[in-house]
């Protein structure tokens, strides 16, 4: 019979679990790091987001700044050296959505924050306040970043219309057709309009906060469609960061002649 | 017949290591199995909780090999059998003696938590009228076999050992069955959120990952109390409507 030490109280990283615990976090961190780099990089960029019928997600709406902006050019009173894009304008609330997102908490704690690194692993530090103070008490206002969001999805659903309508540069006739790009940019919808409605706080909103649910049967068919799609909730936060992700490089490399968008209708 | 090494936590709350036994393994064991085998044929003296041996009694929680389980519910062809797999105390709990600890914090917190008020009888007879699809909600919660392990891997408990400060998971969901119940008239959010502190909870979902009765801890019970809590106590809007509307407990009474 032979022994060794056991720390009951273990230190950052120490853990008896045997195999890669520390893989899928350091996969969260890179993945998200690389969409975090990736997205402000094209927010700043202010060109290559628009081509022929197609809009990037991340500059859709396009309020201002930009050749069809709903509010006309970039006013004269922004000064030059001001970093300025149309998508500046907007960005903070579809990635405020994701940052205050229940299912991105869990995810970035681990893996930005190893609070806890993985389950049942040591963590770095001894203090710990949770989300019951300032400055993560503020998570608590993902509702209404949600509300944003339900609106950003009807404008997005605008965009993947516009992009099944292809305008002939030779005679300006419009006529409806199908190309890789469409695809894309429909696709996206998809993926964030399952996002979207697998939210937690949207669970919360059309029945979950009620007990008796049978008095309103709409209510019960609302919520049940809701907890159906946030079963998956994960998948679709995954799904939908990488598809609009793409959906910006697409139409970027597109519209900078680096590919060349396929029609197939 | 095959051969499995264990290295098992012996010792009590003045210290203590982890020793290895050999013993022989055969198809269909579980991990209980070979503490009892090494219990009966080489350490007499290891106290080890257990009743079951089903999966229903909550009794045998541990960590094997660093994870936190039933060891009725382990069965040893799912371990890698080429190491030795290790056997500890749970972690969020005070031991008391090799691979039992004192739960008893628990049966404390649970007598805190307001009990089920329900609103008057529906019937002359006393008894109430509830629907199916309003009770299946909660129904979920009822699985809870109160084996701990929950507790354990929350890390507010087990690294933070907020003890006095938070409930942990399984007295969320405890408070979440009561709290959505069709028939129950009390509110239960002002402690959740001062007393119970549901805000310490960081959403992780360790502890749905290893409810070994599948439920879904995080996402059915934590964050719709939390979403509750938001309701009552942080959203300004809701604050401003409550002005003019009744709230749906109050309803109930």
């Amino acid at each position: 019979m032979s022994s060794a030490s056991l720390p009951i109280k273990r230190s950052f990283g120490q853990t008896m679990r045997k195999g890669a615990w520390w893989a899928y976090p350091l996969l969260v961190f890179l993945v998200l790091f690389a969409f975090v780099v990736y997205s402000t990089w094209a927010a700043f960029q202010g060109e290559h987001y628009r081509f022929g019928n197609y809009l990037s997600p991340f500059y859709s709406p396009e309020l201002l700044g930009g050749t069809e902006s709903f509010y006309g050019s970039k006013p004269s009173w922004i000064p030059d050296w001001l970093p300025f894009s149309p998508a500046l304008l907007i960005l903070w609330a579809p990635a405020g959505f994701r940052f205050t997102c229940y299912y991105y908490r869990g995810a970035y704690y681990k893996a930005f924050w190893a609070d806890p690194p993985a389950c049942a692993v040591g963590e770095p530090r001894h203090s710990y306040r949770g989300e019951r103070k300032f400055p993560l008490i503020l998570q608590n206002v993902h509702r209404y970043f949600l509300y944003l969001a339900l609106i950003f999805l009807i404008f997005l659903v605008h965009d993947a219309w516009k992009a099944f309508w292809f305008t002939d540069t030779r005679t300006g006739v419009t006529s409806f057709g199908i190309g890789v790009g469409t695809i894309v940019l429909a696709a996206n919808v998809f993926f964030l309009g399952g996002y979207t409605f697998s939210c937690h706080s949207l669970r919360h909103l059309v029945g979950g906060k009620c007990d008796q649910l049978s008095k309103f049967p709409v209510r019960q068919k609302t919520y049940n469609c809701v907890s159906c799609l946030n079963r998956n909730h994960m998948v679709w936060a995954w799904c939908s960061l990488f598809v609009v992700g793409f959906s910006d490089i697409y139409v970027r490399l597109c519209s900078m002649g680096v590919w060349h968008d396929w029609r197939i209708f | 017949m095959a051969k499995a090494t264990f290295k098992i936590w012996r010792g009590d709350i003045s210290g203590g290591e982890l020793q290895s036994y050999q013993t022989e393994i055969s198809e269909g064991m579980v991990v209980l199995d070979a503490v009892l085998q090494i219990q009966g044929e080489q350490a007499g003296d290891l106290a080890c909780r257990w009743n079951c041996k089903a999966g229903k009694c909550g009794s045998c929680s541990a960590e094997i090999n660093g994870n936190p389980k039933l060891m009725c519910m382990t069965r040893l062809n799912t371990l890698p059998l080429e190491n030795p797999v290790t056997v500890e105390p749970m972690k969020a709990f005070p031991l008391k003696k090799d691979l039992v600890t004192d739960v008893s914090w628990n049966y404390e917190v649970k007598k805190r938590i307001k009990k089920f008020k329900p609103r008057p009888p529906d019937a002359p007879a006393g008894t109430w009228r509830m629907f199916q699809e309003d009770i299946d909600r909660v129904q979920e919660f009822r699985k809870c076999i109160e084996c701990y392990l929950c507790q354990d891997v929350c890390h507010v408990l087990r690294d933070h050992e907020m003890h006095e400060q938070f409930i942990g998971p399984r007295f969320l969901v405890y408070a979440a069955a009561l709290e959505m119940h069709p028939l129950d008239t009390e509110d239960r959010l002002q402690d959740l959120k001062d007393e119970s502190n549901i805000g310490l909870c960081n959403i992780t979902k360790c502890c749905t990952k290893i409810c070994p009765e599948n439920i879904t801890i995080t996402d059915n019970a934590i964050i719709p109390l939390k979403e509750r809590v938001v309701d009552e106590f942080y959203d300004p809007i809701k604050k401003f409507l409550r002005l003019f509307r009744r709230s749906p407990k109050k309803d109930n009474e």
